[in-house]
């Protein structure tokens, strides 16, 4: 859980109370707190002057707006073929091991998110993974350790 | 059939003086540049292979005052990442194409669909952005361009499923008609492209149509830009002159070994080497929106089949059933069979689904699994089987 503050309305002073409004104001609500909360929607709901039904149903829809809590640093590693034939699971194994979580679970400190994920385009550079918008590519076992322990902070 | 043989070519990533090109198009009439553009014979790079002239001539001819030049960056298809290739080295040449493309159908505003997967590219892509909308004020020529963000759907790189995301709804395809030409973004006339169709139709406006048409074949003109990944030994972004046979491009990106080409993602055709020599790479043989996979004789392709089916039933948007129910069936129905709690016969019946979804589907999506189901299993059935 988290506290918005004045966060949405700024936001909708950014982009706008229309309809088209509602994807910018959820996207850079997940961008700054990783997952959208109940509150939050109802919040967004309200600004807009639209029911949180609609606002809930939008987010459900899209992969990256997630309404279950998130770590502040999401991983997803690609499962699609490529990846997938150029040795994810192992990838995942090793991030499993690091971090003691199973894929889709966080992280007691809440510091990280495990997720697989579908094509994200790095497929001549696989395996590859994405962290919040940054993608990593061509990862080893111990690669994927240096890149996750950056995060570690 | 003569076939072009392999050649690569360097248009799109070639550095010009795009300043010298708007300023080019802006003299002709919207006529002249959209007759260019159809006498170039261009169609559509995302993979669906509309003719880009006939699109842009439908919606110039539309009277709506209001009218959107749409950008799809939401390359999604598995295998393809040529599109973030392209906005990463040329994004000027694409903003000069919507510029162009806005000139010739009379539409000031233009809109850039971006998929989730690649905001990392925003703050440079915003650099150049503001360096185009000044030299656009400098020229004299009404016409911006906005950004809006995907967030991990591959659905939305459907036409209408990405105006109703930039409307700030869920991905879900509308019918059709009516078409975005007459009622596309917002409900107005909308020529949507993709972004190597952009910058390609730029490029004709530079060096004229004449010169495009020697390049590849009359169904297929022109080159394309191919994402190049699996079993190879020179994965990566290649510009090649279309018309070319698979056998042809196994020769040059194969690593000796290669069984299968899977052209046009996990929405195209499994080409098996035995049809290598005889099938040419574009729309008189095997379209494709550029993604290019090989697998080489240590791959299971029941494994390959798993991971599409897998893919398009977290995929489908779910509004439609022959599509919700019909992924979720064949990715149940190979399993089974794999298992043997099904007879092998049973692919017949998962052949019957793939084509009832392919005449029943609202969209693409599944309209297009089939595509990949049937050139697999009909194609590697043993391998599906045991």
């Amino acid at each position: 859980m988290y506290q918005t503050g004045n966060l949405v309305k700024d936001l909708a002073e950014k982009h706008g109370r229309k309809r088209e409004s509602l994807m910018p104001i959820l996207q850079d609500i997940v961008k700054k707190h990783n997952y959208l909360t109940d509150d939050v929607m109802v919040a967004v709901a309200t600004e807009l002057d639209i029911s949180a039904a609609e606002v809930y149903g939008t987010a459900s829809f899209y992969t990256f707006l997630d309404t279950e809590e998130r770590g502040r640093n999401v991983i997803r590693v690609c499962k699609t073929i490529t990846c997938s034939m150029k040795g994810k699971n192992d990838i995942i194994s090793t991030i499993e091991d690091m971090l003691k979580i199973r894929v889709g679970e966080t992280t007691p400190d809440k510091m990280f998110t495990l997720l697989e994920t579908n094509c994200i385009g790095w497929c001549h550079k696989a395996p590859a993974i994405l962290i919040n918008d940054m993608p990593y590519t061509d990862l080893t076992q111990e690669t994927v350790i240096d890149v996750i322990k950056g995060y570690m902070r | 059939m003569k076939n072009k043989g392999l050649t690569k070519v360097d248009l799109i990533f070639e550095t010009v003086d795009v300043r010298k090109v708007i300023k080019k198009a802006f003299e002709m009439t919207s006529d002249e540049i959209i007759q260019q553009v159809l006498e170039s014979g261009l169609k559509g790079r995302g993979g669906a292979g509309f003719p880009t002239g006939l699109k842009w001539k439908y919606t110039a001819a539309e009277k709506d005052p209001e009218k959107y030049i749409v950008c799809n960056a939401d390359e999604g298809e598995p295998g393809t990442f040529k599109d973030r290739e392209i906005l990463d080295k040329v994004a000027p040449k694409v903003y000069a194409g919507m510029a162009i493309a806005g000139k010739a159908m009379g539409a000031k505003k233009g809109f850039i669909y971006l998929r989730g997967e690649y905001r990392f590219l925003l703050p440079q892509l915003y650099v150049e952005l503001h360096k185009f909308h000044k030299m656009i004020a400098e020229i004299g020529y009404d016409f911006s361009i906005e950004y809006r963000m995907g967030s991990g759907a591959y659905i939305c790189g459907e036409e209408s499923a990405l105006f109703e995301s930039i409307e700030g709804r869920r991905g879900e395809p509308r019918n059709k008609p009516p078409y975005p030409t007459t009622s596309g973004l917002f409900s107005k006339p909308t020529s949507i492209n993709n972004v190597e169709t952009l910058v390609t139709a730029m490029m004709i406006i530079e060096k004229g149509p004449l010169e495009y048409v020697k390049l590849g074949t009359k169904d297929s003109r022109g080159s394309k830009v191919f994402s190049i990944s699996g079993d190879t030994p020179l994965p990566g972004i290649f510009e090649l002159e279309l018309g070319m046979t698979v056998q042809q491009f196994v020769n040059e990106f194969g690593d000796g070994d290669a069984k299968a080409v899977q052209v046009g993602g996990a929405s195209g055709f499994c080409v098996p080497r035995k049809k290598f020599a005889d099938t040419i790479i574009g729309f008189e043989g095997v379209p494709t929106g550029g993604s290019m996979k090989l697998f080489n004789s240590s791959r299971s392709m029941y494994n390959v089949l798993h991971n599409y089916l897998d893919f398009f039933a977290e995929e489908s948007c779910g509004q439609c059933t022959p599509c919700r129910v019909g992924c979720q069936q064949l990715l149940k129905g190979i399993e089974k069979v794999k298992k043997g709690e099904a007879k092998s016969t049973y692919l017949n019946e998962l052949i019957k689904l793939a084509d009832t979804m392919k005449v029943a589907s609202k969209c693409g999506l599944g309209q297009s699994v089939g595509n990949a189901f049937k050139s697999i299993v009909e194609n590697f059935r043993e391998e599906v089987i045991y």
